[in-house]
């Protein structure tokens, strides 16, 4: 109860902070007063709330509970510690449908560039989707077919490099302008979901998020291996069906809005477990989703610390910050017995 | 094959039952045919045989975790492939041999999981639920680890957390692939004395696979015979060992089964013949340890050393040669490097 309290007003904390703080910053009380605008008010500090800071923070909570919960799930059904979202080649799946759409448009005379930001970003989004869940229906059609875990694993990671070396390829036909896009939407962002887009995210992040809880008793058994988990009753098949069909559409639809966010999804379940020392997924998983909103929000609160020049990109902030914390956790004298 | 077992308590039977697995392209391979087994209520079953025997598929389809090839297995008089996993669950609880690396699970979440066939959608624990656990961790004498994670026990207590698990679990039939394996040996006569009681005490049938013939000779109710290309035999150990069934099935070069004293020794052979003369505790290890060496020791007079023990001269060897020179030796060590010297000098 203690660690569920702190997590909680931790990512309260951290959300406010992330409102406040930013190129300008704004104190509590206008925050409140602004809060209570509508979107089309002239006041410059709700416009710069509503439209950016709190699309922003809110996309960070839900990228960052996403990919957590995601990485928890698949390191139980894999019974891997090295298990995150991207194992199963989705996100490389992601990449690899941006990098299409990009090169396509380069060939049809750089159109994508001609078009509005706004619907610019939206091809990017629905291509990175795209990708995103024609992998995932890959794996899930193999997923029927083949019983061994460790073998499914593998060749979600086959999936990953051979969509690694597709894209390429792809780069080395592109044009500069094209793989800078590429590039820039790799670093990951939080900043690019507008309120529209976020109704369209924050639903399906939420039930998958929901689902993830209903599955708290087939997850405990899982992490007795498939044989004693089988003489536990557990139908095996459906419940490796129904998590990788929640992590992969997590995985999907979060790098699709975001670009390819790394370390989240494998840090945060280490994180949690290192301090809540459980293995029972009824705590676990909701530790993990306000572990990986409040990790996620420290993460884009450093990327737009005044004093850096615009935002630094997502990625090298979580791992630049998420690698050090995870070694001190595993490190620490508590933990010495734990691999 | 008879049985003497009233058929109401027969928990766990087979007709016919051919065990094996798919191979590639839907290629079936048999192990075993034609195998006529039951368990009953209470009893407590070993299951011998070499490595690669069959014992863990004999084992996994009749738990129903692989399908049989053909016949049927019977499950409380129904054929188990009546039967859902769920329902399965709440009939027969395994032991793997399987080591699992659990971080961050404590003995009692271990044995909490063993109630999930009976918990609903969430996995809660009833208060019901908690005092089958907490009964379950003491019918196993692990009350003060229960708090402790399972990677922080030993073998042997992370073995008994999880024959409480299976108790927890609450079923008439519990299976244990060679759960003695990585013990050590006062471990595994504890592991075997726990799961005998259980098996009388909970009524329990109790069917476990090992190597352990001698402990198995000693507390099995019903021994099972499993070697490749062989028929399955049953019975009760002194029968298997009075009818010779036992001896041949475990003949093998240099590897004899004593009748007399329910143990295996090696055959050693060209045994040089000494005569060793005395009685008590010492007289017996003094004789064991001539025949280690490969002496074969005799009552009786002859051209040969003779080698006295008496209890009076406590801890004294008295060797005499044939030649009539006298040694006294303290240690048994003495004694044999004594007779290898001597023997040297003879020939």
């Amino acid at each position: 109860m203690v660690y569920a309290t702190f997590l909680v007003s931790l990512t309260v904390i951290l959300f406010v902070l992330n409102l406040i703080i930013g190129s300008v910053y704004i104190p509590i009380d206008q925050l409140i007063h602004s809060l209570s605008q509508t979107v089309n008010s002239q006041d410059p500090t709700a416009l710069i709330l509503l439209k950016s800071r709190l699309p922003q923070a809110l996309t960070a909570i839900l990228a960052g509970a996403g990919l957590a919960v995601s990485g928890l799930l698949l390191q139980t059904l894999f019974r891997n510690p090295l298990a995150d979202p991207s194992i199963l080649g989705i996100s490389a799946g992601a990449g690899l449908g941006v990098a299409i759409t990009l090169m396509l448009s380069g060939f049809l005379g750089n159109a994508l560039h001609d078009l509005p930001g706004v619907i610019g970003n939206l091809t990017i989004t629905l291509s990175s989707f795209l990708g995103a869940f024609v992998v995932l229906l890959i794996v899930l059609n193999l997923s029927f077919r083949i019983q061994n875990n460790a073998v499914l694993l593998i060749i979600g990671l086959m999936i990953s490099y051979a969509a690694g070396a597709c894209i390429d390829l792809l780069k080395f036909f592109s044009q500069k302008e094209d793989i800078y896009v590429y590039v820039m939407w790799g670093m990951g962002s939080f900043s690019n979901t507008s309120s529209g887009e976020l109704s369209f995210m924050a639903p399906i992040v939420t039930i998958a998020l929901g689902i993830s809880l209903l599955l708290i008793k087939p997850l405990n058994i899982l992490l007795l291996g498939t044989q004693y988990s089988t003489n536990l009753g557990l139908n095996l098949k459906s419940i490796r069906l129904i998590i990788l069909l929640v992590t992969g559409l997590l995985t999907a639809v979060i790098t699709a809005f975001c670009g390819p966010i790394a370390f989240i999804g494998l840090a945060v379940p280490h994180l949690v477990k290192g301090v809540v020392k459980t293995s029972n997924h009824a705590i676990l998983i909701p530790s993990v989703i306000f572990g990986g909103a409040s990790l996620a929000l420290i993460c884009n609160l450093i990327a737009k610390m005044p004093g850096f020049d615009g935002t630094l990109p997502i990625n090298s902030v979580t791992s630049f910050i998420g690698a050090p914390v995870v070694i001190w956790v595993l490190l620490s004298k508590k933990n010495e017995k734990r691999f | 094959m008879k049985s003497v077992s009233n058929t109401s308590t027969i928990v766990l039977q087979t007709n016919e039952l051919t065990i094996g697995y798919s191979g590639e392209l839907g290629a079936e391979k048999y192990l075993h045919q034609n195998i006529n087994l039951q368990i009953a209520r209470g009893e407590f079953i070993c299951l011998l045989g070499p490595n690669g025997a069959g014992k863990t598929t004999l084992i996994k389809t009749l738990a129903g975790l692989i399908k049989p090839i053909c016949g049927t297995i019977k499950l409380n008089h129904l054929p188990i492939q009546s039967l859902s996993i769920q329902r399965i669950a709440k009939l027969i609880s395994i032991v793997f041999t399987e080591r699992l690396n659990l971080t961050d699970m404590t003995v009692y979440d271990l044995v909490a999981l063993g109630r999930s066939p009976h918990t609903g959608f969430f996995g809660r624990l009833s208060a019901l639920d908690h005092e089958k656990v907490a009964q379950a961790i003491n019918d196993c004498g692990i009350t003060h680890l229960k708090n402790r994670s399972l990677n922080q026990l030993s073998d042997g207590e992370q073995q008994k957390a999880f024959i409480a698990k299976a108790l927890s679990q609450d079923t008439p039939i519990i299976i244990l692939d060679e759960p003695t394996a990585f013990l050590d040996i006062s471990s595994r006569i504890e592991l075997m004395r726990l799961l005998k009681k259980l098996s009388i005490e909970k009524n329990k049938a109790i069917l476990l696979s090992t190597h352990d013939l001698d402990l198995a000779l000693r507390s099995a109710d019903r021994l099972w015979l499993l070697a490749r290309e062989q028929t399955l035999i049953t019975g009760i150990p002194e029968d298997l060992i009075l009818s010779n069934k036992f001896k041949n099935f475990f003949d093998k070069d240099g590897i004899l089964f004593d009748n007399q004293t329910g143990a295996f020794s090696e055959h050693l052979t060209n045994l040089k013949t000494i005569r060793l003369i005395g009685n008590g505790l010492e007289f017996k290890w003094v004789q064991r340890a001539l025949k280690r060496s490969g002496y074969q020791p005799t009552p009786d007079k002859g051209e040969f050393m003779e080698i006295e023990v008496s209890n009076e001269t406590h801890g004294i060897y008295h060797v005499s040669h044939p030649n009539g020179s006298l040694t006294s030796l303290r240690t048994i060590e003495d004694l044999l490097s004594h007779l290898s010297v001597s023997a040297d000098g003879i020939t």
